[in-house]
């Protein structure tokens, strides 16, 4: 076992663990942002989506030998923390557009739509198809989920990201 | 349909349950006292009105019942405060059919407040009245009429209340925005008035006809939807309990094995490990979550495997062979008298064509993203267990009877939970959870891996659906004689006019686990039936929707049918070298029709529109509706195109993500959805029905592209099977 130092939504954690230990277990077991989900252990679902460096990534086969000194943004870190505090554009979208039925997916669409803003302000149908291709949602709401990135893709033209990175 | 009660097969004893182990004892006399109480007990002082049903519903029938039709039996609860504040109880579950916002929205309405004023308590077995169980699209038709009665008796004790204080005729006051107002403009708040009482009623009131609605029927947000886009929402893997412990179970590698030798000296040795075994339950619990995977990995186990178990290829054999056998395993029940009506061999005789095919289904997982989880506590000899199941009161019962409990020592908490699609009738994660917190002395969380949700769940029924029916010179019906094998029996009876038929549903030995499934057999069922009412059509030389209205007398149908078919254009695709097919039918109370546009492609054939047309009576939240068609129809185009469980020698061989498909964004064409409102008609439920037509609307389709195989996934005949796999 061995201590790491990990920045999470701009704080400084110390974790004890092997380097092969999921940043996901870390993040939901160690320090309780639960935001991120476990939905199947193998980086195919997506929800666990978190950013890293201002990527998404899969935390769940993220190790956290692979991840110390970088900065990592989870859904609790997207907008403020206090409950009335104004939602980033993306989630401003989901709700918008209420892109969702059980919910259980939509932390990882949510990171994996700002991660997908990044690379692709001004994405098409065919681009939301290829890059959030590992995430999700067993409801079937892509037809919102696509009406919502696209419509956090004009959002986010207005009132630009805060993602750390 | 089926009118004759000789005919009913009681699908939900079938198909959605496992064996019957479970007894629920009678309420005692004085239950409406005692719960009067229970809810003061909690809630404090106020009005509360009780909602009871004189006799259950007959389709909501799950396990054994019989013993609670008694005038006594509570169905809701709705509790006022002196501040106002409206708390309804209901024993149902939200899993993302979004049950909390549009139940919300009847009592909101019926009581006359801002949905904002209204908190529901879902599915907890110590606050809220028994509940059989969240399935059968039984929320709508049946818990929203309960609540929306108990809502306006509350309105209208609040209306005499309010008379008997200012001495004036009720006749003259009206209910608005939480208050009481008189003739004369004087008003007077509902809190104010439940204020310093303890006031409890029965329901009396009726409920407000569409009509006259104001809430419903309008798209209301879902209630805590910022909750989900936050992060927030706590489901029960997010639990955290004071001192909690984490468990791991060690599975067995195929079904049916058995330990011969453990050897978990390693996992011992750990500090704070607890290892519990107890016959073939082999678990461990850490302090924490990746100290208990580190000791679950350090047991060692060698297991007994039994051979000659059934494979995905020799299932079918296996299901016809020990068909009617009424043997062990969980599909040995619940087939009935086959439905026979005129002469199938006279009629036979005299058909100008007759069609014959052997269906094959195969098992399907439901993969909720929320994989089965639970955390249990025990204290004072009780057991507290939170966890995502479709049925809390029967998870009491499997917990209670598990532990040698009686059913009050057991309390069931379900929060809001990450889907289930009937697939989470069960509550083994929570015996198993219960288990470990015991020997563990603290509380535990439990939460199964990917492999363990796919391999230790439960399936959607495999099946054989053999189908021989014939049609006339004039294209109408002769005859229509179908054999459904294990699937199970919803959705069974044809809904066309044919006077010679011979419909029976043969229970067979399952070689795994099966149970209930969003729209349970209706959809292999329509998937034989439409299938075969479309190949009938052909050998006619007849037009499948001309053929189809040709025999069929509902109009509900009929409507839906005709809606599909004018959207997508019927019969004429939209573009050259596309192909269209349609199908249509009727499952609790709710009427589909699809429509299918498909192309050649280089693995067969590509999906490139839908359409679906859909009535459920009156609709009460159209947004919330669409929602959930559109998510029917995504989910009907898995089993539509590439899941099906693959396994031998009690193995599942795809219990992966990465290795059973799942429709992602990439898989849905444009859908177009057509919502026909009806608010002459009461509101049928909807989570369910729109997902039974999507394959055999694409498997007609298809066959104008090539030769169609009879069985799920819809498969070309010389398809390379390039669409079963993730890649």
């Amino acid at each position: 076992m061995a201590e790491f130092v990990l920045r999470v939504n701009g704080r400084t954690h110390r974790v004890e663990g092997e380097p092969g230990d999921s940043l996901l277990a870390v993040l939901r077991y160690d320090l309780g942002l639960t935001g991120s989900k476990f939905g199947c252990g193998e980086g195919h679902c997506g929800a666990c989506t978190v950013m890293i460096d201002g990527q998404a990534a899969r935390s769940c086969v993220v190790r956290i030998g692979a991840v110390a000194g970088k900065a990592i943004t989870t859904i609790e870190g997207l907008a403020g923390d206090e409950p009335g505090a104004r939602l980033h554009p993306v989630q401003e979208a989901f709700l918008e557009a209420e892109a969702f039925q059980c919910g259980y997916c939509t932390p990882g669409m949510v990171m994996a739509t700002v991660g997908l803003l990044r690379s692709v302000p001004n994405p098409t149908d065919a681009d939301i198809a290829r890059i959030l291709d590992r995430n999700v949602c067993r409801c079937g709401t892509y037809p919102r989920i696509v009406q919502a990135v696209k419509d956090a893709a004009r959002r986010a033209r207005t009132a630009p990201a805060r993602i750390e990175s | 349909m089926s009118d004759d009660p000789r005919f009913e097969l009681e699908p939900e004893r079938y198909e959605l349950t496992e064996p019957a182990r479970y007894r629920f004892e009678p309420w005692p006399a004085d239950v409406d006292r005692r719960a009067f109480l229970r809810v003061f007990g909690v809630m404090g002082g106020g009005l509360v009105v009780a909602a009871a049903l004189p006799v259950r519903a007959q389709q909501a029938s799950g396990r054994g019942q019989a013993g609670l039709e008694s005038p006594s039996e509570i169905e809701a609860w709705i509790h006022l405060d002196a501040r106002g504040r409206v708390t309804a109880f209901t024993g149902k579950v939200e899993i993302g059919q979004n049950a909390r916002t549009s139940l919300t929205q009847v009592v909101a309405d019926e009581l006359r407040v801002p949905v904002e004023a209204i908190a529901f308590v879902m599915a907890d077995t110590d606050l809220t009245p028994f509940d059989q169980g969240t399935f059968g699209s039984r929320t709508t038709p049946a818990m929203a009429p309960v609540l929306g009665r108990a809502a306006a008796t509350a309105r209208e004790m609040l209306i005499d209340l309010a008379a008997a204080r200012w001495q004036v005729d009720r006749a003259g006051l009206a209910a608005e925005a939480g208050r009481v107002r008189a003739a004369d403009g004087r008003t007077v708040s509902y809190g104010d008035l439940a204020a310093g009482r303890r006031l409890a009623g029965r329901v009396t009131a009726g409920v407000a006809s569409p009509d006259r609605w104001r809430l419903r029927g309008t798209p209301v947000r879902k209630v805590d939807g910022r909750t989900f886009v936050t992060g927030r929402h706590v489901f029960t893997p997010d639990l955290v309990r004071p001192n909690m412990g984490y468990g791991v179970m060690l599975r067995p590698p195929a079904y049916g094995a058995t330990p011969v030798a453990v050897d978990d000296s390693g996992a011992r040795r750990v500090p704070g490990v607890h290892v519990v075994r107890d016959g073939v339950f082999i678990g461990v619990v850490a302090t924490g979550e990746r100290a208990a995977r580190r000791a679950a990995a350090a047991v060692t186990i060698e297991w007994n495997i039994p051979t000659g178990q059934p494979t995905s290829e020799t299932v079918y054999a296996h299901l016809k062979r020990t068909a009617g056998s009424g043997a062990a395993g969980s599909g040995g029940r619940g087939g009935g008298a086959p439905r026979v009506v005129g002469d199938i061999v006279q009629a036979r005789r005299e058909s100008a064509q007759v069609v014959e095919a052997s269906y094959h289904i195969p098992y399907i997982a439901h993969v909720p993203l929320e994989p089965r989880a639970a955390v249990a506590e025990w204290a004072d000899g009780r057991v507290t267990v939170w966890t995502g199941t479709q049925r809390p009161f029967g998870v009491r019962s499997e917990v209670a009877s598990a532990f040698g409990l009686a059913e009050d020592r057991v309390r069931v908490i379900v929060p809001d939970m990450g889907s289930g699609y009937g697939g989470k009738h069960t509550g083994e994660q929570a015996i198993e959870a219960a288990r470990l917190a015991r020997a563990a002395g603290r509380p535990v969380k439990l939460v199964y891996g990917r492999d363990e949700e796919f391999a230790w769940g439960y399936f959607r029924p495999a099946g054989v659906i053999d189908v021989k029916a014939g049609v006339d010179r004039d294209g109408r019906l002769t005859f229509w004689e179908f054999d459904n094998y294990n699937s199970g029996s919803a959705g069974l009876p044809t809904p066309y006019v044919v006077p010679n038929q011979r419909v029976a549903f043969h229970p067979s030995d399952s070689p795994l686990r099966q149970g209930s499934y969003r729209g349970l057999a209706a959809t292999a069922n329509h998937y034989a039936r439409e299938m075969h009412m479309d190949a009938l059509a052909r050998a006619s030389g007849l037009d499948p929707v001309a053929f189809r209205l040709k025999n069929l007398d509902n109009a509900r149908i009929r409507a839906v049918l005709e809606a599909a078919a004018s959207k997508i254009g019927w019969p004429a695709p939209a573009r050259p070298g596309r192909s269209l097919g349609i199908a249509c039918g009727t499952e609790k109370g709710s009427y589909v029709a699809t429509a299918a546009e498909v192309m050649k492609s280089a693995d067969g054939f590509e999906v490139t529109r839908i359409v679906v047309s859909f009535e459920c009576g009156a609709i009460v939240n159209p947004d919330g509706l669409r929602n959930q068609v559109e998510g029917s129809i995504v989910q009907g185009l898995g089993g539509a195109l590439f899941e099906a469980i693959r396994f031998a020698g009690g193995r599942i061989q795809n219990g992966t993500m990465a290795t059973y498909r799942v429709p992602r964004f990439k898989d849905v064409p444009p859908i177009e959805v057509v919502l026909i409102d009806r608010r002459d008609l009461p509101s049928a439920g909807a989570g369910e029905t729109p997902i039974v037509c999507v394959a055999p609307a694409i498997g007609s389709a298809a066959r104008g592209v090539g030769e169609v195989l009879p069985q799920l996934p819809v498969t070309l005949k010389n398809d390379l099977g390039g669409r079963f796999f993730t890649g």
